[in-house]
């Protein structure tokens, strides 16, 4: 079957995104639409003292100018975070006051103060510049390390010191014995940067008030649009939700930054109501930057022992996590359940303690990017793997090796419970992939054009398939991350597949189209995926934590499973044969070893006329599913890095890039291939290139590319992919998940292999020209004594 | 953006009119840093006058052995003009590392040369080249060009009109950019002209481009990348940001001066 699971398919929806006919939110037009620019803070913490509007009200195409106290006057609620962390000493999580409007107080530079609806985008500006507001200014705390600092500014009444929650996962003092005791022991301070999303469609809103139905639409660049519509309707109190649509139609990009709801979303929903217009609200970059969420932003301290054998006997950690100024909708997990569960690696380790302390800053909020979690907990464990190899004199393969998980299931002290992997496999065949044999000659080649040749590996685990509801909710989560679908087939036999499941860039339209190929034997083109529409699917947890294979399709199967049934439930008894003697193939319905069949169409047809159904069957051919997985899944894999180094400039090179991962099932290759080079080029770019910074004072100094450096073509090299696959075994396709894998396994290899070409471990990301140059200085008498 | 009104006036002294009757209208000449100044509020002319258009303004000749490169001429026609790759490839080179194709085929020379950023390519050429800035008024000596950070000899209304380059007896240019815009975090262009050896160098001077004259003293007993060696680079005067310190700009300074030299 050419089309089915395995097929190297090209993508259905790319036809229309390569020829511009994608449909955005902003491309979405409203009759009566009227557009919102926000007042946004220029100072990264102040008192709001006063707010005259007049002058912006008088301006020519001003609609409303409107402000935070309305907003509370309307009930409008606080923004919250949905996931409930309690701190060691049993005490709840410190969540500050976050309207969508500020009221008394500005906590971030581009907290939002104001809004002006005029009838063009350029009379919504202009006013918004002419909306004068009075600030007391107050000083700023911006980084982790400081925020809890004594006499460290306070960005939050409700938390003292700036402390959110101070959470810790596994067993302090067998760790700690564990460590005393070992025979070798590394420690590491480790920063992993702040990062910015960057998704290429920055976020849109486009809210409309039907008075007279008093109803709201909700067009948004949203990677779960029923979780919004919940949050907006439960917590927001915009409006019930079977009051309330929302559609993510075509979205260029989350990375995690629109699983949230931002505070824009609400007030054109509200506007809306206030103005009875449509309100149209789309960020230009600048406030992209501003106030998307960001990613990343620990500090942490990790200790790990080592028996004389190189055996792990413990691994301490001590982090502090930048939540920001306030707590964004999933912040409080990525630096606890989404990190500290992770810890483990892929390596046997019988005694693992983390401390986890989260505050605010005087920042944009950070949440989930890309890995969350994984990332960081990755970054640590591998680097210090690396960095304890080489103090131990050890090959950086060998040691990991030598403490490989081998058998499975196995159970973590942090939580997890790996079902299937084959992690000495993965680095086998990444170290053949890699040519590691033939490294030295390279290194050896390379000095002699004047660079520093380095290899660097990473082996990396990540937690996917987010997540049983269960447990999930036994930890704090406010909801449960099971997936819906509903399958439809129509009665000429073309279905439709209605998922919770959004597709922003994953090329759902094609895999998920496969999947239902694979199993009727049909063409995709027979296959529609209908996805990002509260009131057309029953419902959907959304997309992120490379979740929509493992939970999205498992959800999708589980309906075709029902359809199945009823469709030998109807071939059975029109072609009057019994249904263990019926195999579906090649679009038609068989009774084997004969030639008596029905047309899948045929099957769709007697469907819906139901002249020849069985006794009290009802009629149509369509069927619901909600899927909660057991477990989560656990893709993992090697990846080597080759990088040169130019010792006179610093600038890094990486001219090898090996990845093998491990993913289970692979739907399309080329798609999975396509997310592992885009997640590799993320990580790439943490590693190289990219770091959110802001001054003493809270200001944002990468505020746009000119600062802010993103990864480009000639960044990032040509990679080389090797699967090693080890079905899932707790879904039914055998699905791990490969959206995040390349952010997540990147950033050690390629630090790794930088650190290794200059001789040293003290290297900070972004490894930028000028960081490496420094830690080649630094370096040198050390390579000199040598 | 604010609401502006464009004019394509049809010679230079329509332009210079449109520009003296405006005293807040501004040059367009590809718009490649204003126009996005302009996106963000932080510019608001009344009048953009768009000199690209104006017959003459644009393209290269070689008349007499000089190079006279008008204003509006794109860099990506710097960079594959015959006679600018003949007799001074150094700055097709440069040229040619301009930006992002969007940009070399948008922004010009004379665009360039007025804007004066502290991190642009051109400004290096001109002075290392020792290049005229000709105007609609008079010829400007590069030496008395260059006035600091977006600053420069020209008068209000005055319009560049075209660079003249006497082809050097060689010259090479080295960038060392900025990973996020690509500007030059350090740009050096060396010059071995009639006048004697140049190098100015850009993107890391406090006060904009600027010649060295410790590597055209080095330069100019032995033109060799060896020379640089033992020339002292201060960081003195130098910018500082969040993508490179002085010292660390100081130090590229001496590795790209070696590499422009090699280059030449």
């Amino acid at each position: 079957m050419s089309e089915g699971i395995g097929a190297r398919v090209k993508r259905k929806e790319d036809k229309r995104f390569i020829t511009g006919k994608g449909r955005y939110t902003d491309d979405i037009r409203m009759e009566n639409q009227a557009y919102a620019a926000f007042v946004r803070s220029p100072h990264a913490h102040a008192r709001v003292t006063g707010i005259d509007r007049a002058a912006a009200e008088a301006m020519e195409g001003v609609i409303a100018v409107l402000t935070g106290p309305e907003l509370v006057a309307d009930k409008i609620g606080n923004l919250i975070c949905g996931w409930a962390i309690t701190s060691k000493d049993g005490s709840g999580m410190k969540m500050g006051p976050w309207s969508a409007l500020a009221t008394d107080k500005v906590r971030y530079a581009g907290d939002a103060v104001a809004v002006v609806i005029a009838e063009t985008p350029a009379a919504a500006r202009l006013a918004a510049e002419a909306v004068a507001v009075d600030y007391a200014e107050l000083p700023a705390v911006v980084f982790a390390d400081r925020a809890l600092d004594p006499g460290a500014p306070q960005v939050h009444d409700v938390a003292p010191g700036n402390l959110i929650y101070d959470w810790e996962i596994g067993d302090a003092g067998a760790t700690d014995a564990a460590i005393a005791g070992a025979h070798h022991v590394t420690r590491m301070e480790i920063t992993n940067n702040r990062l910015s999303p960057n998704p290429m469609e920055p976020r849109s809103a486009v809210a409309t008030f039907d008075e007279a139905e008093d109803h709201y639409t909700l067009y948004t660049t949203s990677q779960n649009p029923h979780v919004a519509r919940l949050v907006l309707s439960a917590f927001y109190n915009v409006a019930p939700e079977h009051k309330l649509r929302v559609i993510a139609p075509d979205v260029g990009g989350g990375f995690g930054s629109k699983i949230y709801i931002y505070p824009e979303e609400i007030v054109c929903l509200w506007a809306s109501m206030k103005t009875k217009r449509s309100v149209k609200w789309t960020a230009d970059r600048s406030e992209a930057f501003l106030t998307d969420a960001h990613g990343r932003d620990h500090v942490s301290t990790a200790t790990m022992g080592f028996d004389k054998s190189g055996r792990i006997t413990g691994f301490k950690v001590e982090t502090i996590a930048n939540l920001g100024a306030y707590m964004s909708l999933f912040s409080s997990c990525v630096p606890t359940y989404l990190y500290a569960t992770l810890l483990s690696g892929q390596y046997d380790i019988a005694n693992i303690h983390a401390n986890v302390k989260a505050v605010y800053t005087n920042t944009v909020p950070v949440d989930a990017y890309r890995g969350a979690g994984r990332p960081e907990a990755c970054y640590l464990i591998e680097r210090m793997m690396e960095t304890a190899a080489r103090e131990m004199g050890m090959n950086p393969a060998d040691l990991r090796r030598k403490n490989f998980i081998t058998s499975f299931p196995h159970q973590t002290p942090v939580i997890m419970a790996y079902d299937a992997g084959d992690f000495d496999g993965n680095l086998d065949k990444a170290l053949k992939a890699a040519d590691v044999a033939g490294f030295p000659a390279r290194k050896a080649e390379a000095a002699r054009r004047g660079k520093l040749r380095g290899i660097g590996y990473s082996c990396y685990i990540e937690a996917c398939g987010i997540a049983p509801s269960a447990a999930v909710g036994s930890l704090g989560a406010g909801v449960g991350l099971w997936e819906s679908a509903e399958v439809r087939v129509n009665p000429v036999g073309t279905i439709e597949v209605l998922t919770g499941s959004h597709s922003h860039g994953q090329g759902h339209e094609t895999t998920f189209a496969q999947v239902v190929a694979d199993r009727f034997g049909l063409p995709i083109g027979n296959v529609q995926i209908v996805h990002g529409d509260t009131d057309k699917v029953q419902f959907g947890m959304g997309t992120y934590g490379s979740r929509s294979g493992a939970v999205g399709i498992s959800a999708i199967v589980k309906a075709l499973d029902k359809v199945e049934a009823k469709v030998r439930k109807i071939a059975a008894h029109v072609l009057e044969a019994a249904e263990a003697d019926l195999v579906i193939e090649g679009g038609a319905v068989k009774v084997a070893g004969t030639d008596r069949q029905m047309a899948w169409h045929e099957v769709g047809l007697a469907a819906y006329t139901a002249h020849n159904l069985p006794a009290g069957m009802e009629p149509g051919l369509k069927e619901g599913a909600f899927y909660d997985p057991v477990n989560f899944t656990f893709p993992a894999g090697a990846y080597i890095a080759e990088v040169e180094v130019d010792p006179a400039t610093g600038v890094t090179e990486v001219v090898r890039f090996t990845a093998a991962d491990d993913f289970g099932t692979i739907i399309n290759p080329m798609i999975v291939e396509g997310q592992v080079h885009g997640g590799v080029a993320q990580g790439i770019g943490q590693a190289l290139l990219e770091e959110v910074v802001y001054a003493d004072d809270g200001q944002l100094l990468t505020g746009s590319y000119m600062d802010y450096a993103m990864p480009r073509a000639d960044d990032v090299p040509f990679y080389t992919i090797e699967h090693n696959t080890t079905v899932c075994p707790n879904n039914p396709l055998g699905l791990k998940g490969c959206g995040e894998a390349g952010a997540i396994g990147a950033p050690p290899a390629v630090i790794n292999a930088i650190t290794d070409a200059i001789g040293t471990n003290d290297l900070a990301m972004p490894a930028t020209p000028q960081r490496v140059w420094r830690a080649i200085q630094a370096a040198r008498p050390a390579i000199a004594a040598e | 953006m604010y609401a502006t009104t464009y004019h394509r006036p049809g010679s230079v002294a329509e332009a210079a009119t449109l520009i003296g009757a405006n005293p807040e209208a501004k040059v367009l000449a590809g718009g490649q840093t204003l126009l996005p100044t302009m996106k963000q509020h932080l510019a608001a002319p009344s009048d953009l006058v768009d000199i690209r258009r104006i017959p003459g303004m644009a393209g290269v000749s070689a008349a007499g052995g000089v190079l006279t490169i008008g204003a509006a001429t794109a860099h990506a026609d710097v960079a594959r003009n015959a006679d600018v790759l003949r007799h001074a490839p150094a700055l097709a080179c440069l040229a040619a590392g301009i930006g992002d194709p969007a940009v070399r085929h948008m922004g010009t020379i004379g665009g360039s040369v007025a804007n004066n950023d502290p991190a642009a390519d051109y400004p290096s050429a001109v002075l290392a080249l020792n290049a005229t800035v000709v105007t609609n008024r008079r010829e400007i000596a590069a030496d008395a060009y260059f006035k600091g950070m977006f600053t420069t000899a020209l008068e209000e209304g005055e319009i560049i009109t075209a660079i003249r380059v006497t082809p050097p007896k060689r010259a090479g240019y080295a960038k060392f950019a900025n990973p996020a815009s690509r500007y030059a975090l350090v740009g050096v262009f060396v010059a071995e002209t009639a006048s004697g050896v140049r190098v100015a160098v850009t993107g890391a001077g406090a006060n904009g481009v600027f010649r060295h004259k410790g590597l055209e003293a080095a330069l100019a007993a032995s033109f060799t990348p060896e020379a640089v060696d033992g020339v002292k680079i201060s960081a003195e005067g130098l910018l500082s940001d969040i993508h490179a310190a002085a010292d660390y700009r100081a130090h590229l300074i001496g590795v790209m001066a070696r590499r422009a030299v090699a280059a030449a």
